[in-house]
């Protein structure tokens, strides 16, 4: 498959150089909830990939027939109406992962990036570009996402996926995991460095 | 584009009702097709869980539901729900209990020995205990260090949680969690004083030695 420029761009762009959550800085508070251990933060990460993408598609196709003055309640309508259609089919069919999610799932309605990315492109865009920028924009958080719970679980739990990652003679020897890890303001401190590294990195393009 | 005027009231009335009829009745079709599937999930999440409680390695399992029906008859014994467990190690008794955590609701199966005091396991789980920390109750390394201990106490049936080094018939806290850990015991030690009749009913042979402690615990 050939990309255009363009369309690479929408795709590719939010992964790094428009990256959602170290960029345009949003999505910030879910970034803190989720993000102690690696899987829920990859689950949450998909999830939000794919809820990003469908509802761009959906208010792509229905953009020109919106009525401007309730445009973001209609917009609130379908990100809910989705939300919730994905977690009763979890439910049904995936019940484990449904439980894994409980309290993420709901979340994701309030994710600042799904209103962000409706408002922003997908109101005036076609069904293609806004189902490239929602899957950029997912993958761009869910990056972010997985680097932060990366260094919160080995930091704070000394594992990954919930596998013992620093071996136990580290403790014997006086290693102690890193509790404050575990709390939602080393998240913060974790985006700021992430942020203060690709600034630093991408100088040339500001 | 349009042919109509977007932006007037009428309009904007009827996309409005037009658009929640349409998701109302997408989402209550969805919901009522897939009800019985999800009832389905519940009640093996369920048995799951209770077998969970008697160190039974749930992903080694087949076929729950059968293993379930061989294994675990569902009674009411003085007037409270027992689920009495017929294993190779003997008769079991398993209570299931209900208290709150930190940030919402947290339940768990406790299994006994017939004798009514021994633990044989446990089983916790959680709504939306923080991961890493209270969630820490939903692992085996946690809920292994129950078994063995006594929940006859001095007048009463309780077991106690503790931070750091647990001592005799003390059970270690997940640092980092203590209010889950104490939600936990209190969940433990509500449950244990209803079942108060069932747990003083234990059978003939091993009533003898521990006599004084269960008539004060009657009184």
């Amino acid at each position: 498959m050939k990309l255009s420029d363009k369309t690479k761009e929408t795709l590719l762009g939010p992964l790094s150089a428009n990256n959602p959550v170290i960029v345009q800085i949003l999505g910030i508070c879910s970034a803190l909830a989720v993000t102690v251990q690696l899987k829920p933060a990859l689950v949450m990460g998909i999830a939000v990939t794919i809820i990003v993408a469908m509802s761009n598609v959906v208010i792509a196709l229905i953009r020109n027939t919106i009525p401007m003055r309730i445009r973001i309640i209609v917009q609130l309508v379908v990100v809910a109406a989705l939300v919730t259609l994905v977690s009763e089919v979890l439910k049904a069919f995936a019940y484990d992962v449904a439980v894994q999610l409980s309290v993420y799932i709901g979340l994701i309605i309030t994710n600042c990036i799904l209103m962000g990315r409706l408002e922003a492109f997908a109101m005036s865009n076609n069904v293609w570009d806004s189902f490239l920028d929602g899957l950029g924009n997912g993958l761009g958080y869910a990056i972010i996402l997985v680097i932060v719970a990366f260094f919160r679980e080995l930091l704070g739990s000394g594992s990954l996926l919930g596998f013992q990652v620093i071996p136990q003679w580290c403790y014997e020897h006086g290693y102690v995991n890193n509790g404050m890890m575990m709390m939602p303001a080393m998240a913060l401190i974790l985006v700021g460095c992430i942020i203060w590294v690709h600034r630093s990195i991408n100088k040339e393009e500001k | 584009m349009s042919k109509f005027n977007t932006n007037s009231n009428v309009y904007t009335i009827i996309y409005a009702t037009v658009i929640v009829v349409i998701v109302a009745l997408l989402l209550a079709v969805v919901s009522s097709a897939l009800r019985p599937k999800q009832q389905a999930n519940v009640e093996l999440d369920r048995k799951k869980q209770v077998l969970s409680s008697l160190n039974i390695d749930i992903k080694q399992v087949n076929d729950v539901d059968q293993m379930y029906a061989e294994v675990i008859s569902e009674q009411e014994i003085d007037g409270k729900q027992v689920f009495v467990a017929k294993t190779d190690d003997g008769t079991k008794y398993i209570i299931p209990m209900t208290g709150a955590g930190l940030w919402g609701a947290i339940w768990g199966y406790i299994a006994l020995d017939e004798d009514r005091n021994t633990v044989y396991g446990t089983f916790f789980n959680h709504d939306s205990e923080t991961p890493g920390l209270g969630g820490e109750i939903t692992t085996r390394g946690f809920q292994t260090r129950f078994n063995g201990k006594h929940i006859k106490a001095a007048d009463k049936y309780q077991m106690e949680i503790v931070k750091g080094e647990a001592a005799g018939e003390q059970v270690q806290a997940i640092s980092g969690a203590t209010i889950t850990s104490k939600g936990v015991e209190t969940m433990i030690n509500t449950t244990l004083a209803e079942y108060t009749e069932f747990l003083s009913g234990a059978p003939a042979e091993t009533t003898e030695q521990v006599e004084p402690i269960e008539e004060e615990a009657q009184q």
